[in-house]
Parts: C-alpha cells; sequence; structure tokens
C-alpha cells in the first residue's frame, strides 16, 4: 500500500522536489477517487485545493448561462489539475469532470499556502513548477486560437 | 535517370466517386481512362493532378498501396484548381502523373515502435502508411495513431478511425480543439498527446503531417521525449508548378519539396522548419 | 583543346576568314545565332552574315546603368554581354507543353515544322559557356530530364570569342569563368586589334570545328601573335574591377540567415525580377492556362517565372515569402549558397548583368562582401537575431 508521500513522489510534477517538502505536501493532501461524471471542482467555487492525477481523464469545463458547459481541454495522468488555489480571489475559473474513473491525490491549498507563506523556498519551488505547467498550457492554448485547421480565407 | 515520353504530360484518369469527407474536404477515387495507369506508389507520395483548362496542383495519395489501380486523392477547397476538382462528377476525366517526391519510412521502421501523428488533412497523406503498416503488423513494435483536428464535425475518415481503433494491437487516440456538446473524447492540441502516448522514446519512428505549427510542436513533444532528431519524419508543402525540380517553385532552402520531399526526416529539415520567410 | 608536340595549336584567319566561318555554319543547316544591335543594347538574334555583327561598338556599364555607342575602332568584339543570354535559345521564355481535349487526350502539334534545325551560336564568352554548363546540370542530370532543353541543347554549336574588353561590372576572374574560353566549345576566337583590321587567332575544340575551320582560309599562328593575344587577355584581365570572394560562401550565407543587411537591401529592392530574366542561369518557369472559346482544348504553356513575384511561393491563403527581403535573399542566397548544395557549384557565373540591369543598381559583389566584412559568427541560435519588426 503506498503512502502519499510515495505516490507524489512518482508523479512527473514533483519531480526533483526535496523529500521535506514532499513531506510537506503528503501532510496536505489525501487520496480521492471520483467516478464517471463526477464533479471534481465548480467554475467560481472557492479554490481550496489542486488535484494531482495518477489515473483517468478529466475534463477542463467551461460554463456559460443559457448553455450546456464545453470541454475547452482534457487532462490525464500526469497532469497537474487547478491553480487558482495561488493567487486571489481564490476561486475555480474554470470546473472539472471526471471523464472515466478517476483517482489524484487531492492537495488541501489552505494548508499549503500557509507553508509556502513560511518557507519561501518551498513556495518558489512550487510556483516554479506551477509556472511551467502554465507556460505549456498556453501554448497548447494559443495553438488551439490559432486555428491551424481552418482553411485560409476563414483565419 | 528516368527518361521521360515527357514529363508533364499527364495521363487521362477517370472520377470513379467524388466522396465528401467533412465540410469542405472531399475524396476523389479515380481510375485510368484507357488501360494506361501510373506506375505503383509508396506512403507519402503525390501526383500532379490537372483539371482540363483550370491547372494543376499536386496531392498526396491517400489509398492503399497494395490497390494502386485506384488512385485516390483527398484534399480541400483551396482556390480555382480545388475548387473545379469539388465540382467533378462521376465520369469526368482529371489528368494525372506522377508518383513523385520521397516516401514515409515504413520499411525502415521494420522492427521498431510507430508512432502517427496527424493534424488535420495531413491525415490523408498518412493513410497510406497506416494501410501499410496494418497489413505487415507482425514487423512492427507498438503502433500508435494521434490525430488532432478543430472540432468533431471536422475528424476525416471517421468510420476508418474507429474500425483501426477496434484492432486490439493499434491504439487510436482522436482529440479536437474545440469540443462540441457531445463530445466526449479528448479536448486539446496533438502534441499534449505525445508526452502519454505510447512507445519506446529509444526505439520508435514518428510519422507526422499536419500544419506547420502542428508539426513544429509535435517534434519538440517528440524531442522531449527523447526520440532522436533522425527517427522523425515530417512531410512539407511547398508551391509547385512541375514537381520535376525544375520550375524552382518548391524550394525550402536548398531543398526541392517535389524530389528532397515532401517526406523529410527531420534533421535535414529542422534548421529550415525555424527559418521565417525561408 | 587540340596540342600538337603539348603546344596549344592555334590558327590565325582574317576578317573574310572569319566572314567564311560564318557561312559555312550556315551551309551546314544550322540556325545560327549571335550578337546584334538593337534598340540600344548588344541582345542575341538570326545572324546572317559577318556583315551584322556590331563592329566597333563599345559599352559601359555599371550598376544600374548601360550606355552603348560607337566607337572608333572597327573590331567585331569590342562589347560584353547586354540583357540577353543564350538561355532564351536553349530554355525558352514560353513554349507550349501541352494541349488537350475534354477527355484529357493530347491533341498534337499541327504545326509538323521540325525543330530538327539545330542551333549554333556565334560569340558566346567565357563566362556563358560556364552557365550554359550550368544550366546542363539543372536539365540534363537530374532524376528527370528536361525535353525541350535537350532538343535545343543536343548538337548545339559554340563558336566562343575571347573578351577583350570586359565591363565594370564583370567579375569572371574571381568566379573562375573568365575573361578567356578554357573548355566547351568548337571554335573559340580571340580578336586581335593591332593593325587597322583586326585578325582572330582561333582554338580548335572539337572535330566539328576543325572541319568549319578547314572551310575557310587559315593558317597556323606564329609566336608573336600568340604572344599578342597573352596581351589582349593579360589586358583584359586588368580591365576587371570587380571581384567577389567565394571562399565559404555558402556556410558564410547560411549563417547570416537574419543579418540586418538584408533588411536594407530589402528596402532598396523593387522586386522587378530584371536579375532573374537577365541572369544566365536562372532557370524558374511556371505554367499558364489557356483554353479558347469553344472550351474543347486546353493547352498548357511554360514560361518564364521569377522568384520575385509575389505569389511565386504562395501556398493556399499564404505568401511564404511575403517581404521583398525575403524574396531578395532567398534570389541571392540560392545563387550563391543553395545552388552548392544542389548542383555542386555557384549559381553565378559572374558575367555582372544583374547589376547593370537592376534599376536601383544592386551588387551582387558589394553584398557579399558587406556580409562577409559584419559576418554575425554564431552558427546556433540565429534566433537571438530574429528581426523584431516581422509579425508572428
Amino acid at each position: 500500500m503506498k503512502t502519499i508521500e510515495n505516490l507524489l513522489e512518482e508523479h512527473p510534477f514533483f519531480a526533483g522536489l526535496d523529500t521535506e517538502y514532499l513531506d510537506t505536501l503528503s501532510g496536505c493532501g489525501q487520496n480521492v477517487v471520483f467516478q464517471v461524471g463526477d464533479e471534481i471542482m465548480r467554475q467560481g467555487d472557492p479554490a481550496n485545493y489542486f488535484f494531482v492525477i495518477r489515473h483517468g481523464l478529466v475534463s477542463l469545463l467551461a460554463h456559460a448561462p443559457g448553455r450546456p458547459p464545453i470541454t475547452i481541454q482534457t487532462l490525464q495522468e500526469g497532469d497537474i489539475l487547478g491553480w487558482s488555489w495561488l493567487f486571489p480571489p481564490w476561486l475555480w475559473q474554470f470546473g472539472a469532470r471526471a471523464d472515466t474513473v478517476v483517482r489524484v491525490v487531492r492537495i488541501d491549498a489552505k494548508c499549503l499556502r500557509g507553508k509556502c507563506e513560511e518557507d519561501p523556498v518551498l513556495g518558489y519551488e512550487l510556483a516554479k513548477r506551477f509556472a511551467k505547467v502554465m507556460v505549456e498550457r498556453l501554448a497548447w492554448t494559443r495553438m488551439q486560437l490559432m486555428k491551424i485547421y481552418d482553411p485560409p480565407e476563414k483565419r | 535517370m528516368v527518361p521521360s515520353a515527357d514529363a508533364m504530360e499527364s495521363v487521362p484518369y477517370v472520377v470513379g466517386k467524388v466522396r465528401r469527407e467533412t465540410r469542405d474536404t472531399f475524396t476523389l477515387d479515380l481510375f485510368p481512362a484507357n488501360g494506361q495507369a501510373l506506375g505503383p506508389f509508396r506512403p507519402g507520395q503525390f501526383n500532379m493532378l490537372y483539371v482540363f483548362g483550370v491547372g494543376e496542383v499536386p496531392i498526396s495519395i491517400s489509398g492503399d498501396p497494395s490497390d494502386p489501380g485506384k488512385m485516390v486523392h483527398t484534399t480541400r477547397e483551396v482556390g480555382l484548381v480545388t475548387g473545379a476538382m469539388k465540382r467533378l462528377k462521376q465520369g469526368m476525366s482529371v489528368g494525372l502523373r506522377g508518383p513523385y517526391g520521397t516516401h514515409w519510412p515504413t520499411e525502415e521502421s521494420r522492427g521498431k515502435d510507430v508512432l502517427i501523428v496527424a493534424g488535420g488533412i495531413g491525415l490523408a497523406p498518412l493513410r497510406p502508411a497506416v494501410y501499410q503498416v496494418l497489413a505487415n503488423r507482425h514487423y512492427y513494435g507498438r503502433v500508435a495513431l494521434l490525430y488532432g483536428t478543430r472540432a468533431p464535425e471536422d475528424i476525416l475518415y471517421g468510420r476508418e478511425l474507429k474500425s483501426w481503433r477496434s484492432n486490439f494491437d493499434l491504439e487510436v487516440y482522436v482529440t479536437v480543439d474545440r469540443a462540441s456538446e457531445n463530445w466526449r473524447g479528448y479536448v486539446g492540441v496533438v502534441p499534449n498527446l505525445i508526452s502519454k502516448a505510447p512507445f519506446d522514446p529509444t526505439h520508435v519512428v514518428a510519422m507526422i503531417c499536419g500544419p506547420e505549427i502542428m508539426m513544429r510542436f509535435a517534434v519538440n513533444a517528440l524531442l522531449k521525449r527523447g526520440v532522436d532528431n533522425a527517427h522523425i519524419y515530417v512531410s512539407m508543402e511547398r508551391n509547385m508548378k512541375c514537381a520535376l525540380g525544375f520550375c524552382g517553385h518548391c524550394q525550402l532552402g536548398p531543398k526541392f519539396v517535389c524530389k528532397d520531399g515532401p517526406v523529410f526526416r527531420h534533421d535535414e529539415v529542422a534548421a529550415l522548419m525555424e527559418q521565417w520567410e525561408l | 583543346m587540340p596540342l600538337k608536340n603539348g603546344v596549344m595549336e592555334m590558327a590565325r584567319i582574317e576578317t573574310d576568314g572569319l566572314a567564311g566561318l560564318v557561312s559555312a555554319i550556315l551551309d551546314v543547316g544550322y540556325r545560327l545565332l549571335g550578337p546584334a544591335l538593337s534598340d540600344g543594347a548588344i541582345v542575341y538574334k538570326d545572324l546572317e552574315s559577318a556583315e551584322a555583327l556590331p563592329a566597333g561598338q563599345e559599352d559601359e556599364q555599371a550598376p544600374g546603368i548601360y550606355r552603348i555607342q560607337k566607337g572608333n575602332s572597327e573590331a567585331l568584339f569590342s562589347y560584353i554581354v547586354g540583357p540577353h543570354s543564350w538561355k532564351r535559345f536553349l530554355h525558352p521564355p514560353r513554349i507550349r507543353l501541352a494541349c488537350y481535349d475534354r477527355e484529357l487526350n493530347p491533341i498534337p502539334e499541327t504545326d509538323s515544322e521540325d525543330k530538327v534545325q539545330p542551333l549554333a551560336f556565334f560569340g558566346v564568352r567565357p563566362c556563358e559557356i560556364a552557365a550554359i554548363r550550368i544550366q546542363d546540370q539543372v536539365f540534363l542530370e537530374g532524376p528527370y530530364i528536361d525535353r525541350e532543353y535537350e532538343s535545343n541543347r543536343k548538337n548545339l554549336l559554340i563558336v566562343a570569342v575571347d573578351c577583350s574588353r570586359p565591363a565594370q561590372t564583370c567579375f569572371c576572374a574571381s568566379m573562375g569563368t573568365g575573361p578567356s574560353a578554357h573548355e566547351g566549345f568548337d571554335l573559340a576566337l580571340t580578336e586581335i586589334q593591332l593593325e587597322d583590321e583586326p585578325y582572330f587567332l582561333v582554338r580548335v575544340g572539337t572535330e566539328i570545328g576543325e572541319r568549319l575551320l578547314e572551310a575557310v582560309p587559315h593558317r597556323p599562328a606564329n609566336a608573336e601573335e600568340i604572344s599578342q593575344r597573352n596581351a589582349v587577355l593579360a589586358r583584359a584581365e586588368r580591365r576587371l574591377q570587380r571581384s567577389l570572394d567565394t571562399t565559404g560562401l555558402p556556410e558564410l550565407l547560411r549563417r547570416n540567415f537574419d543579418h540586418p543587411r538584408w533588411e536594407q537591401t530589402g528596402k532598396r529592392c523593387l522586386s522587378c525580377g530584371n536579375c532573374t530574366m537577365v541572369c544566365p542561369t536562372c532557370f524558374c518557369a511556371t505554367v499558364e492556362e489557356v483554353t479558347d472559346l469553344t472550351g474543347d482544348r486546353a493547352e498548357r504553356w511554360r514560361t518564364w517565372d521569377s522568384c520575385f513575384t509575389a505569389d511565386f511561393s504562395y501556398i493556399h491563403g499564404g505568401i511564404v515569402r511575403h517581404s521583398t527581403k525575403s524574396r531578395y535573399r532567398q534570389w541571392m542566397t540560392h545563387k550563391l549558397s543553395t545552388w552548392v548544395d544542389q548542383f555542386g557549384t555557384s549559381g553565378c557565373v559572374g558575367c555582372g548583368r544583374c547589376l547593370t540591369w537592376c534599376p536601383v543598381g544592386i551588387d551582387i559583389t558589394e553584398e557579399a562582401a558587406f556580409i562577409r566584412s559584419h559576418d554575425m559568427q554564431s552558427k546556433s541560435d540565429s534566433r537571438k537575431r530574429r528581426d523584431g519588426n516581422e509579425n508572428h
């Protein structure tokens, strides 16, 4: 039976992180399982967690009034879900839904925020990693916006 | 050196079928009009298609290499000639010459994993490679196809993709840039699938075809996973008037896309793809 | 080059011998083409007799400038190359490729005038021989053969002439292509003008050349005449003002892809394409569709094209080389750099035409020299030098 610390250690997102910090994080972490169709986070709710996806497919959703939510990206094993916990107003910008059975380590953000303020090195290590994810997601999103598959006159 | 009867002369072919694939993509099934057929082709090669009085354009062959009697061309209406092609009817004639160009390394990748990455209409020049690999499946390791397009209604060869996916020994992942309300598949760009695709980075051959931006990102994702530049192949596209290396239009730096390509090993063109307005 | 006892054999002919040569060539049945003065420039046209040669014409050339006027001498080759090059006969500006009916069956040419009449070029400069050799590689030595070029090139008779009066725009010596012809000719002439009437020393290159020489009065050249020839050639070399340093040039241009000079020169360039039209090695072409009102037949015509045209690099909805800068760079780097990758030699023969006929006087030797003296050195990571003005 793996401990939370083992699971985090294995996850690519935390590669290279000091064991001491892995310990801190696992202290704030909990194993959670979502069933098909479960709402993992709701747009507009307080961002009290972020999720380390260990298994399964998650749809990142955008909600607009008067229409069903649209999937804007699919995340899967190896990905991180949720970064709104880092910045005020600490509210989810998007929703997320489990498309398959999804296993995550759910990290308590309120708990973690305090620890990052106390220990800036921990804060920096996490900020670096999240920034990397954001840069990559931004690149992907920009590519989605570029409408690269559209015929010329439509672009 | 191939002596040509006259290399710019087309052979008449007859339209057997015009199939609408998506809202702007269509496929022509063509057969020799007078029993004179073009030679066998290899996956990745193209023909020059001539529409009477309108013009001639290069189009990849997207049919089965083991059935060269039927020339299959999938294309999009993007100009005068392809617009005229879209309006062709069964029984009408087109001029064909070819096959031209370099081909996907389906033979060279025997004994390795195969990763096929296609974006949009880029699946069309890769389909013959899929056919060939599936027909000789025992030669290869893990085979995966990653396909991305704009939206669910733009998925090319949808039925075939589903049928390929139902093979136990072929993994097919389809993603879209923009989901529709009913879409339950992947959403996101194709290169994003590469980091998690099933292959051994030290023992794989990757074949990529799609918009240049997508190919560049896909290559980066592969390099990041430790795949060697010399095991990645891309298909480039440029304006062509002759396909014989004479008109000069298709030059990409020192390369003539018509005869040095369109399929290139990535290490040969990596620097060229980086240069703007080359 | 026929050698006798290890010494290059030369013959001397007089002006009437030269006229005889012209007649002999015509008698054999060649279509003879040679220089003529037309519309204020030396062009290549059908040559009917030696009298039609533009005697005494002297040209002055500089970037963007071409002037020609009659001088005092009666020399037959006192001028240098003009806007025409021999490619207009080997790789004609406009040819019909094919004609089809609606079922795509070919309709053969009705005018069965056999283009069997072989071509003869009279007064071919050494740089032009080099240019023909370069085009031979493009059209005859690749995976496909250009039938039109092959047919025109077959049995081509070349009567070369050494240059006695290079223009200021010439830089053949630095390209290894002149001012004297060493090979690739049937006959080579050097005009020597010491007395009132010029005489010619002739070198024989082939058996065909030898037979033609036999048809006209000639005698072996003596030592003094040979030394006079050497003096003419030495004088010609001294007249050369420009040079192009080709040491490591392909790599130099390759690593300076993002050099700011391209931007500067791109601003001067009008994208008019003159350089490509007059260049003896440029070969780009396009295909035009020609239909008639009945709609029963469609012709396809091949015409000269230029990489400077806006849609040369057009692919569905976009132009790859959008800016004039990128098109100028394409032309120059193809000519001096990527041509070497493609064909093993430089694409430039140093004829200087592109300097003369450029309306704004862009000088390819100056461009190359500038980049060489301001080499950006770093071979990797040209990203740093990417032009900030481009939208990407």
